[in-house]
C-alpha cells in the first residue's frame, strides 16, 4: 500500500467507528433496526491489499464497536468473518479476473457492485445477530433482524458510495 | 519441520481468521454469563470519555422534560416530608443510627434498549463509591443492577436484559415472583413464578420485595397488563407494564445498602469459615 492509501484507510477506520457508536447505534428504527455502516471499511479496503492485514484490521474494527456497545465480541466475529470471506465474494460478484483489471470498486458496473455489497452485508448481519441472540429457538427473530437491518444497511452503504464517489 | 512451517505460511490467513474468530466468540460468550468481563466494556477510559462528551451535548435536548420530572419529584418529596413532620414528636436522643440505604445520584451517558442484553453506562464509578451489585432506580421505578465499575464510570445491567433477574411482589398481597424479560418489548417485562393462589387483577401494582440486598422494599416497578398460567398450570406469568420509560433515562440513583455485607456474611456461613 502507498502512503496516501494508508492515511485514507486509517482516517476511514476512525471516522466510521465514531459515526457508528455515536450516531447510528442509537437510531433504533421501529424499535430495533440499526444500520451497520462501519463495514464500509472492509468493503472499500484496496482489492489488491494484503489479506492478512485486512483480517487483523477487521478484528480491531469490530472490537472497537464492541467495546462501545458492551456486546462482547459479536461485531469482531462478524467483521473477521466477512474479511476472511471477501476474496470469495469478490470472485463471485466481479468474476475471476477482478485482481487484474480493476483496482477500484467505483470502476465496476453498478449491478455487480450492489451484488457485492448485498452478499457481504447479509453474511455480516447473519453472523452478528446469530451471536447476539445466541439461541436456536429464536431463529425467526435472528432472520427477521438480519433481513430488516440488512435492507437499511445496504441502502445507506449505496447512498454513501454514491455521495462520496470520485468523478472522473 | 519445514513442512509444518510451510503449512503455517500457506494457511496463515485461515489460521489468523480462525484464531480471531474464536477469540471474538469467547468474548461474546463471556458477556452472556452473569458477570461480564471488564475488558471489553464501555466503562473504560476512552469509550466512557467519548460517551460523556456525546451525552453532554445531547442532554440539552431533553432538558425541559427532565426539569419537569425533577420538579414533580421535589413536590412529591415535600409532601412526604410534611407528613413526616406531623408524625415525629420531639425526641430526647438526637443521635440516630445511620440510614440503612444511601442514594447516589448519577447521569446515564449511554443507554441501550433494542438488544436482548441491554446495558447502560453511568458517569460515576468507584470514586463515588458505586460498587457492583448495587441497585439503580429513577424517580419512577427500578432500572437495573450495577454490573461493572471503573474509577469514573459504571455499567448497569438493565432489567431489559435476558440475564437479569430481580425479585418482586404484588403490592397488594405480598405474593412474590421473579422479574425477567423475554426480549420483545422495552415497555413490558415478565413476572414469573407467582403462585396460583395470588389474587391478580389487571392494573395492580408490582413492587420490589426487599428480600435481596440490592433493592429496598416497595420500590415501584409497574402495573399488571396481562396474565396467564404457565405450561404446567401451577404458576402465573404476568406481563408488567413498566412505570419507567426505559428508552428515555437521564437522571438515576444508585442505592447503597450499608448492611449488605453483614447480611451476606450471615447468609453464607461457609465463606466465614474459610476466612
Amino acid at each position: 500500500m502507498q502512503n496516501s492509501e494508508v492515511l485514507v484507510n486509517s482516517t476511514r477506520f476512525v471516522l466510521l467507528v465514531l459515526l457508528q457508536v455515536v450516531l447510528l447505534d442509537h437510531i433504533n428504527f421501529l424499535g430495533y433496526i440499526n444500520p451497520y455502516l462501519y463495514i464500509l471499511f472492509i468493503l472499500l479496503f484496496p482489492l489488491t491489499g494484503n489479506k492478512t492485514l485486512l483480517i487483523l484490521l477487521s478484528f480491531l474494527l469490530g472490537l472497537s464497536v464492541d467495546i462501545f456497545n458492551d456486546s462482547g465480541g459479536i461485531h469482531a466475529a462478524a467483521s473477521v468473518f466477512i474479511a476472511y470471506i471477501r476474496p470469495l465474494v469478490l470472485k463471485f460478484s466481479f468474476g475471476i479476473s477482478y485482481e487484474y483489471n480493476t483496482t477500484r470498486i467505483s470502476n465496476v458496473p453498478i449491478n455487480q457492485r450492489v451484488l457485492y455489497i448485498t452478499v457481504m452485508v447479509l453474511l455480516h448481519h447473519l453472523v452478528l445477530f446469530s451471536l447476539e441472540i445466541f439461541s436456536i429457538s429464536h431463529i425467526l427473530l435472528i432472520l427477521k433482524s438480519t433481513l430488516f437491518s440488512s435492507i437499511f444497511s445496504i441502502l445507506l452503504l449505496i447512498c454513501v458510495l454514491v455521495l462520496f464517489s470520485r468523478k472522473k | 519441520m519445514q513442512q509444518i512451517i510451510y503449512f503455517f505460511i500457506r494457511n496463515k490467513n485461515f489460521l489468523l481468521f480462525a484464531v480471531l474468530f474464536f477469540l471474538s466468540v469467547v468474548l461474546t460468550i463471556r458477556t452472556h454469563s452473569f458477570h461480564n468481563s471488564a475488558f471489553a466494556s464501555s466503562a473504560n477510559f476512552l469509550s466512557g470519555g467519548i460517551y460523556s462528551v456525546k451525552s453532554s451535548i445531547t442532554a440539552y435536548f431533553g432538558l425541559e422534560t427532565e426539569n419537569q420530572k425533577l420538579v414533580d419529584e421535589n413536590i412529591r418529596l415535600r409532601k412526604t416530608l410534611e407528613s413526616y413532620k406531623r408524625l415525629s414528636d420531639p425526641r430526647l436522643d438526637t443521635v440516630f443510627p445511620s440510614e440503612k440505604f444511601q442514594y447516589i445520584s448519577a447521569k446515564v451517558i449511554n443507554n441501550s434498549y433494542s438488544k436482548t442484553r441491554n446495558q447502560l453506562t453511568l458517569n460515576k464509578g468507584s470514586n463515588d463509591s458505586i460498587e457492583k451489585e448495587m441497585g439503580v432506580i429513577t424517580t419512577k421505578g427500578i432500572v437495573g443492577v450495577i454490573s461493572n465499575t471503573s474509577k469514573n464510570y459504571a455499567t448497569v445491567r438493565s432489567i431489559l436484559n435476558t440475564n437479569s433477574q430481580v425479585s418482586a411482589k404484588l403490592k397488594k398481597s405480598n405474593h412474590a415472583g421473579f422479574l425477567v424479560w423475554d426480549g420483545e418489548n422495552p415497555n413490558i417485562v415478565q413476572l414469573t413464578d407467582v403462585p396460583r393462589l395470588a389474587p391478580i387483577l389487571v392494573g395492580d401494582t408490582i413492587v420490589t420485595d426487599g428480600k435481596s440486598t440490592i433493592f429496598p422494599r416497595d420500590m415501584l416497578i409497574g402495573t399488571i397488563k396481562d396474565y396467564r398460567l404457565n405450561d404446567a398450570d401451577d404458576y402465573y406469568q404476568l406481563d408488567v407494564l413498566l412505570f419507567n420509560d426505559m428508552t428515555n433515562l437521564s437522571n438515576v440513583y444508585a442505592i447503597e445498602n450499608r448492611e449488605a455485607i453483614e447480611i451476606k456474611q450471615l447468609e453464607n456461613p461457609d465463606n466465614n469459615a474459610e476466612q
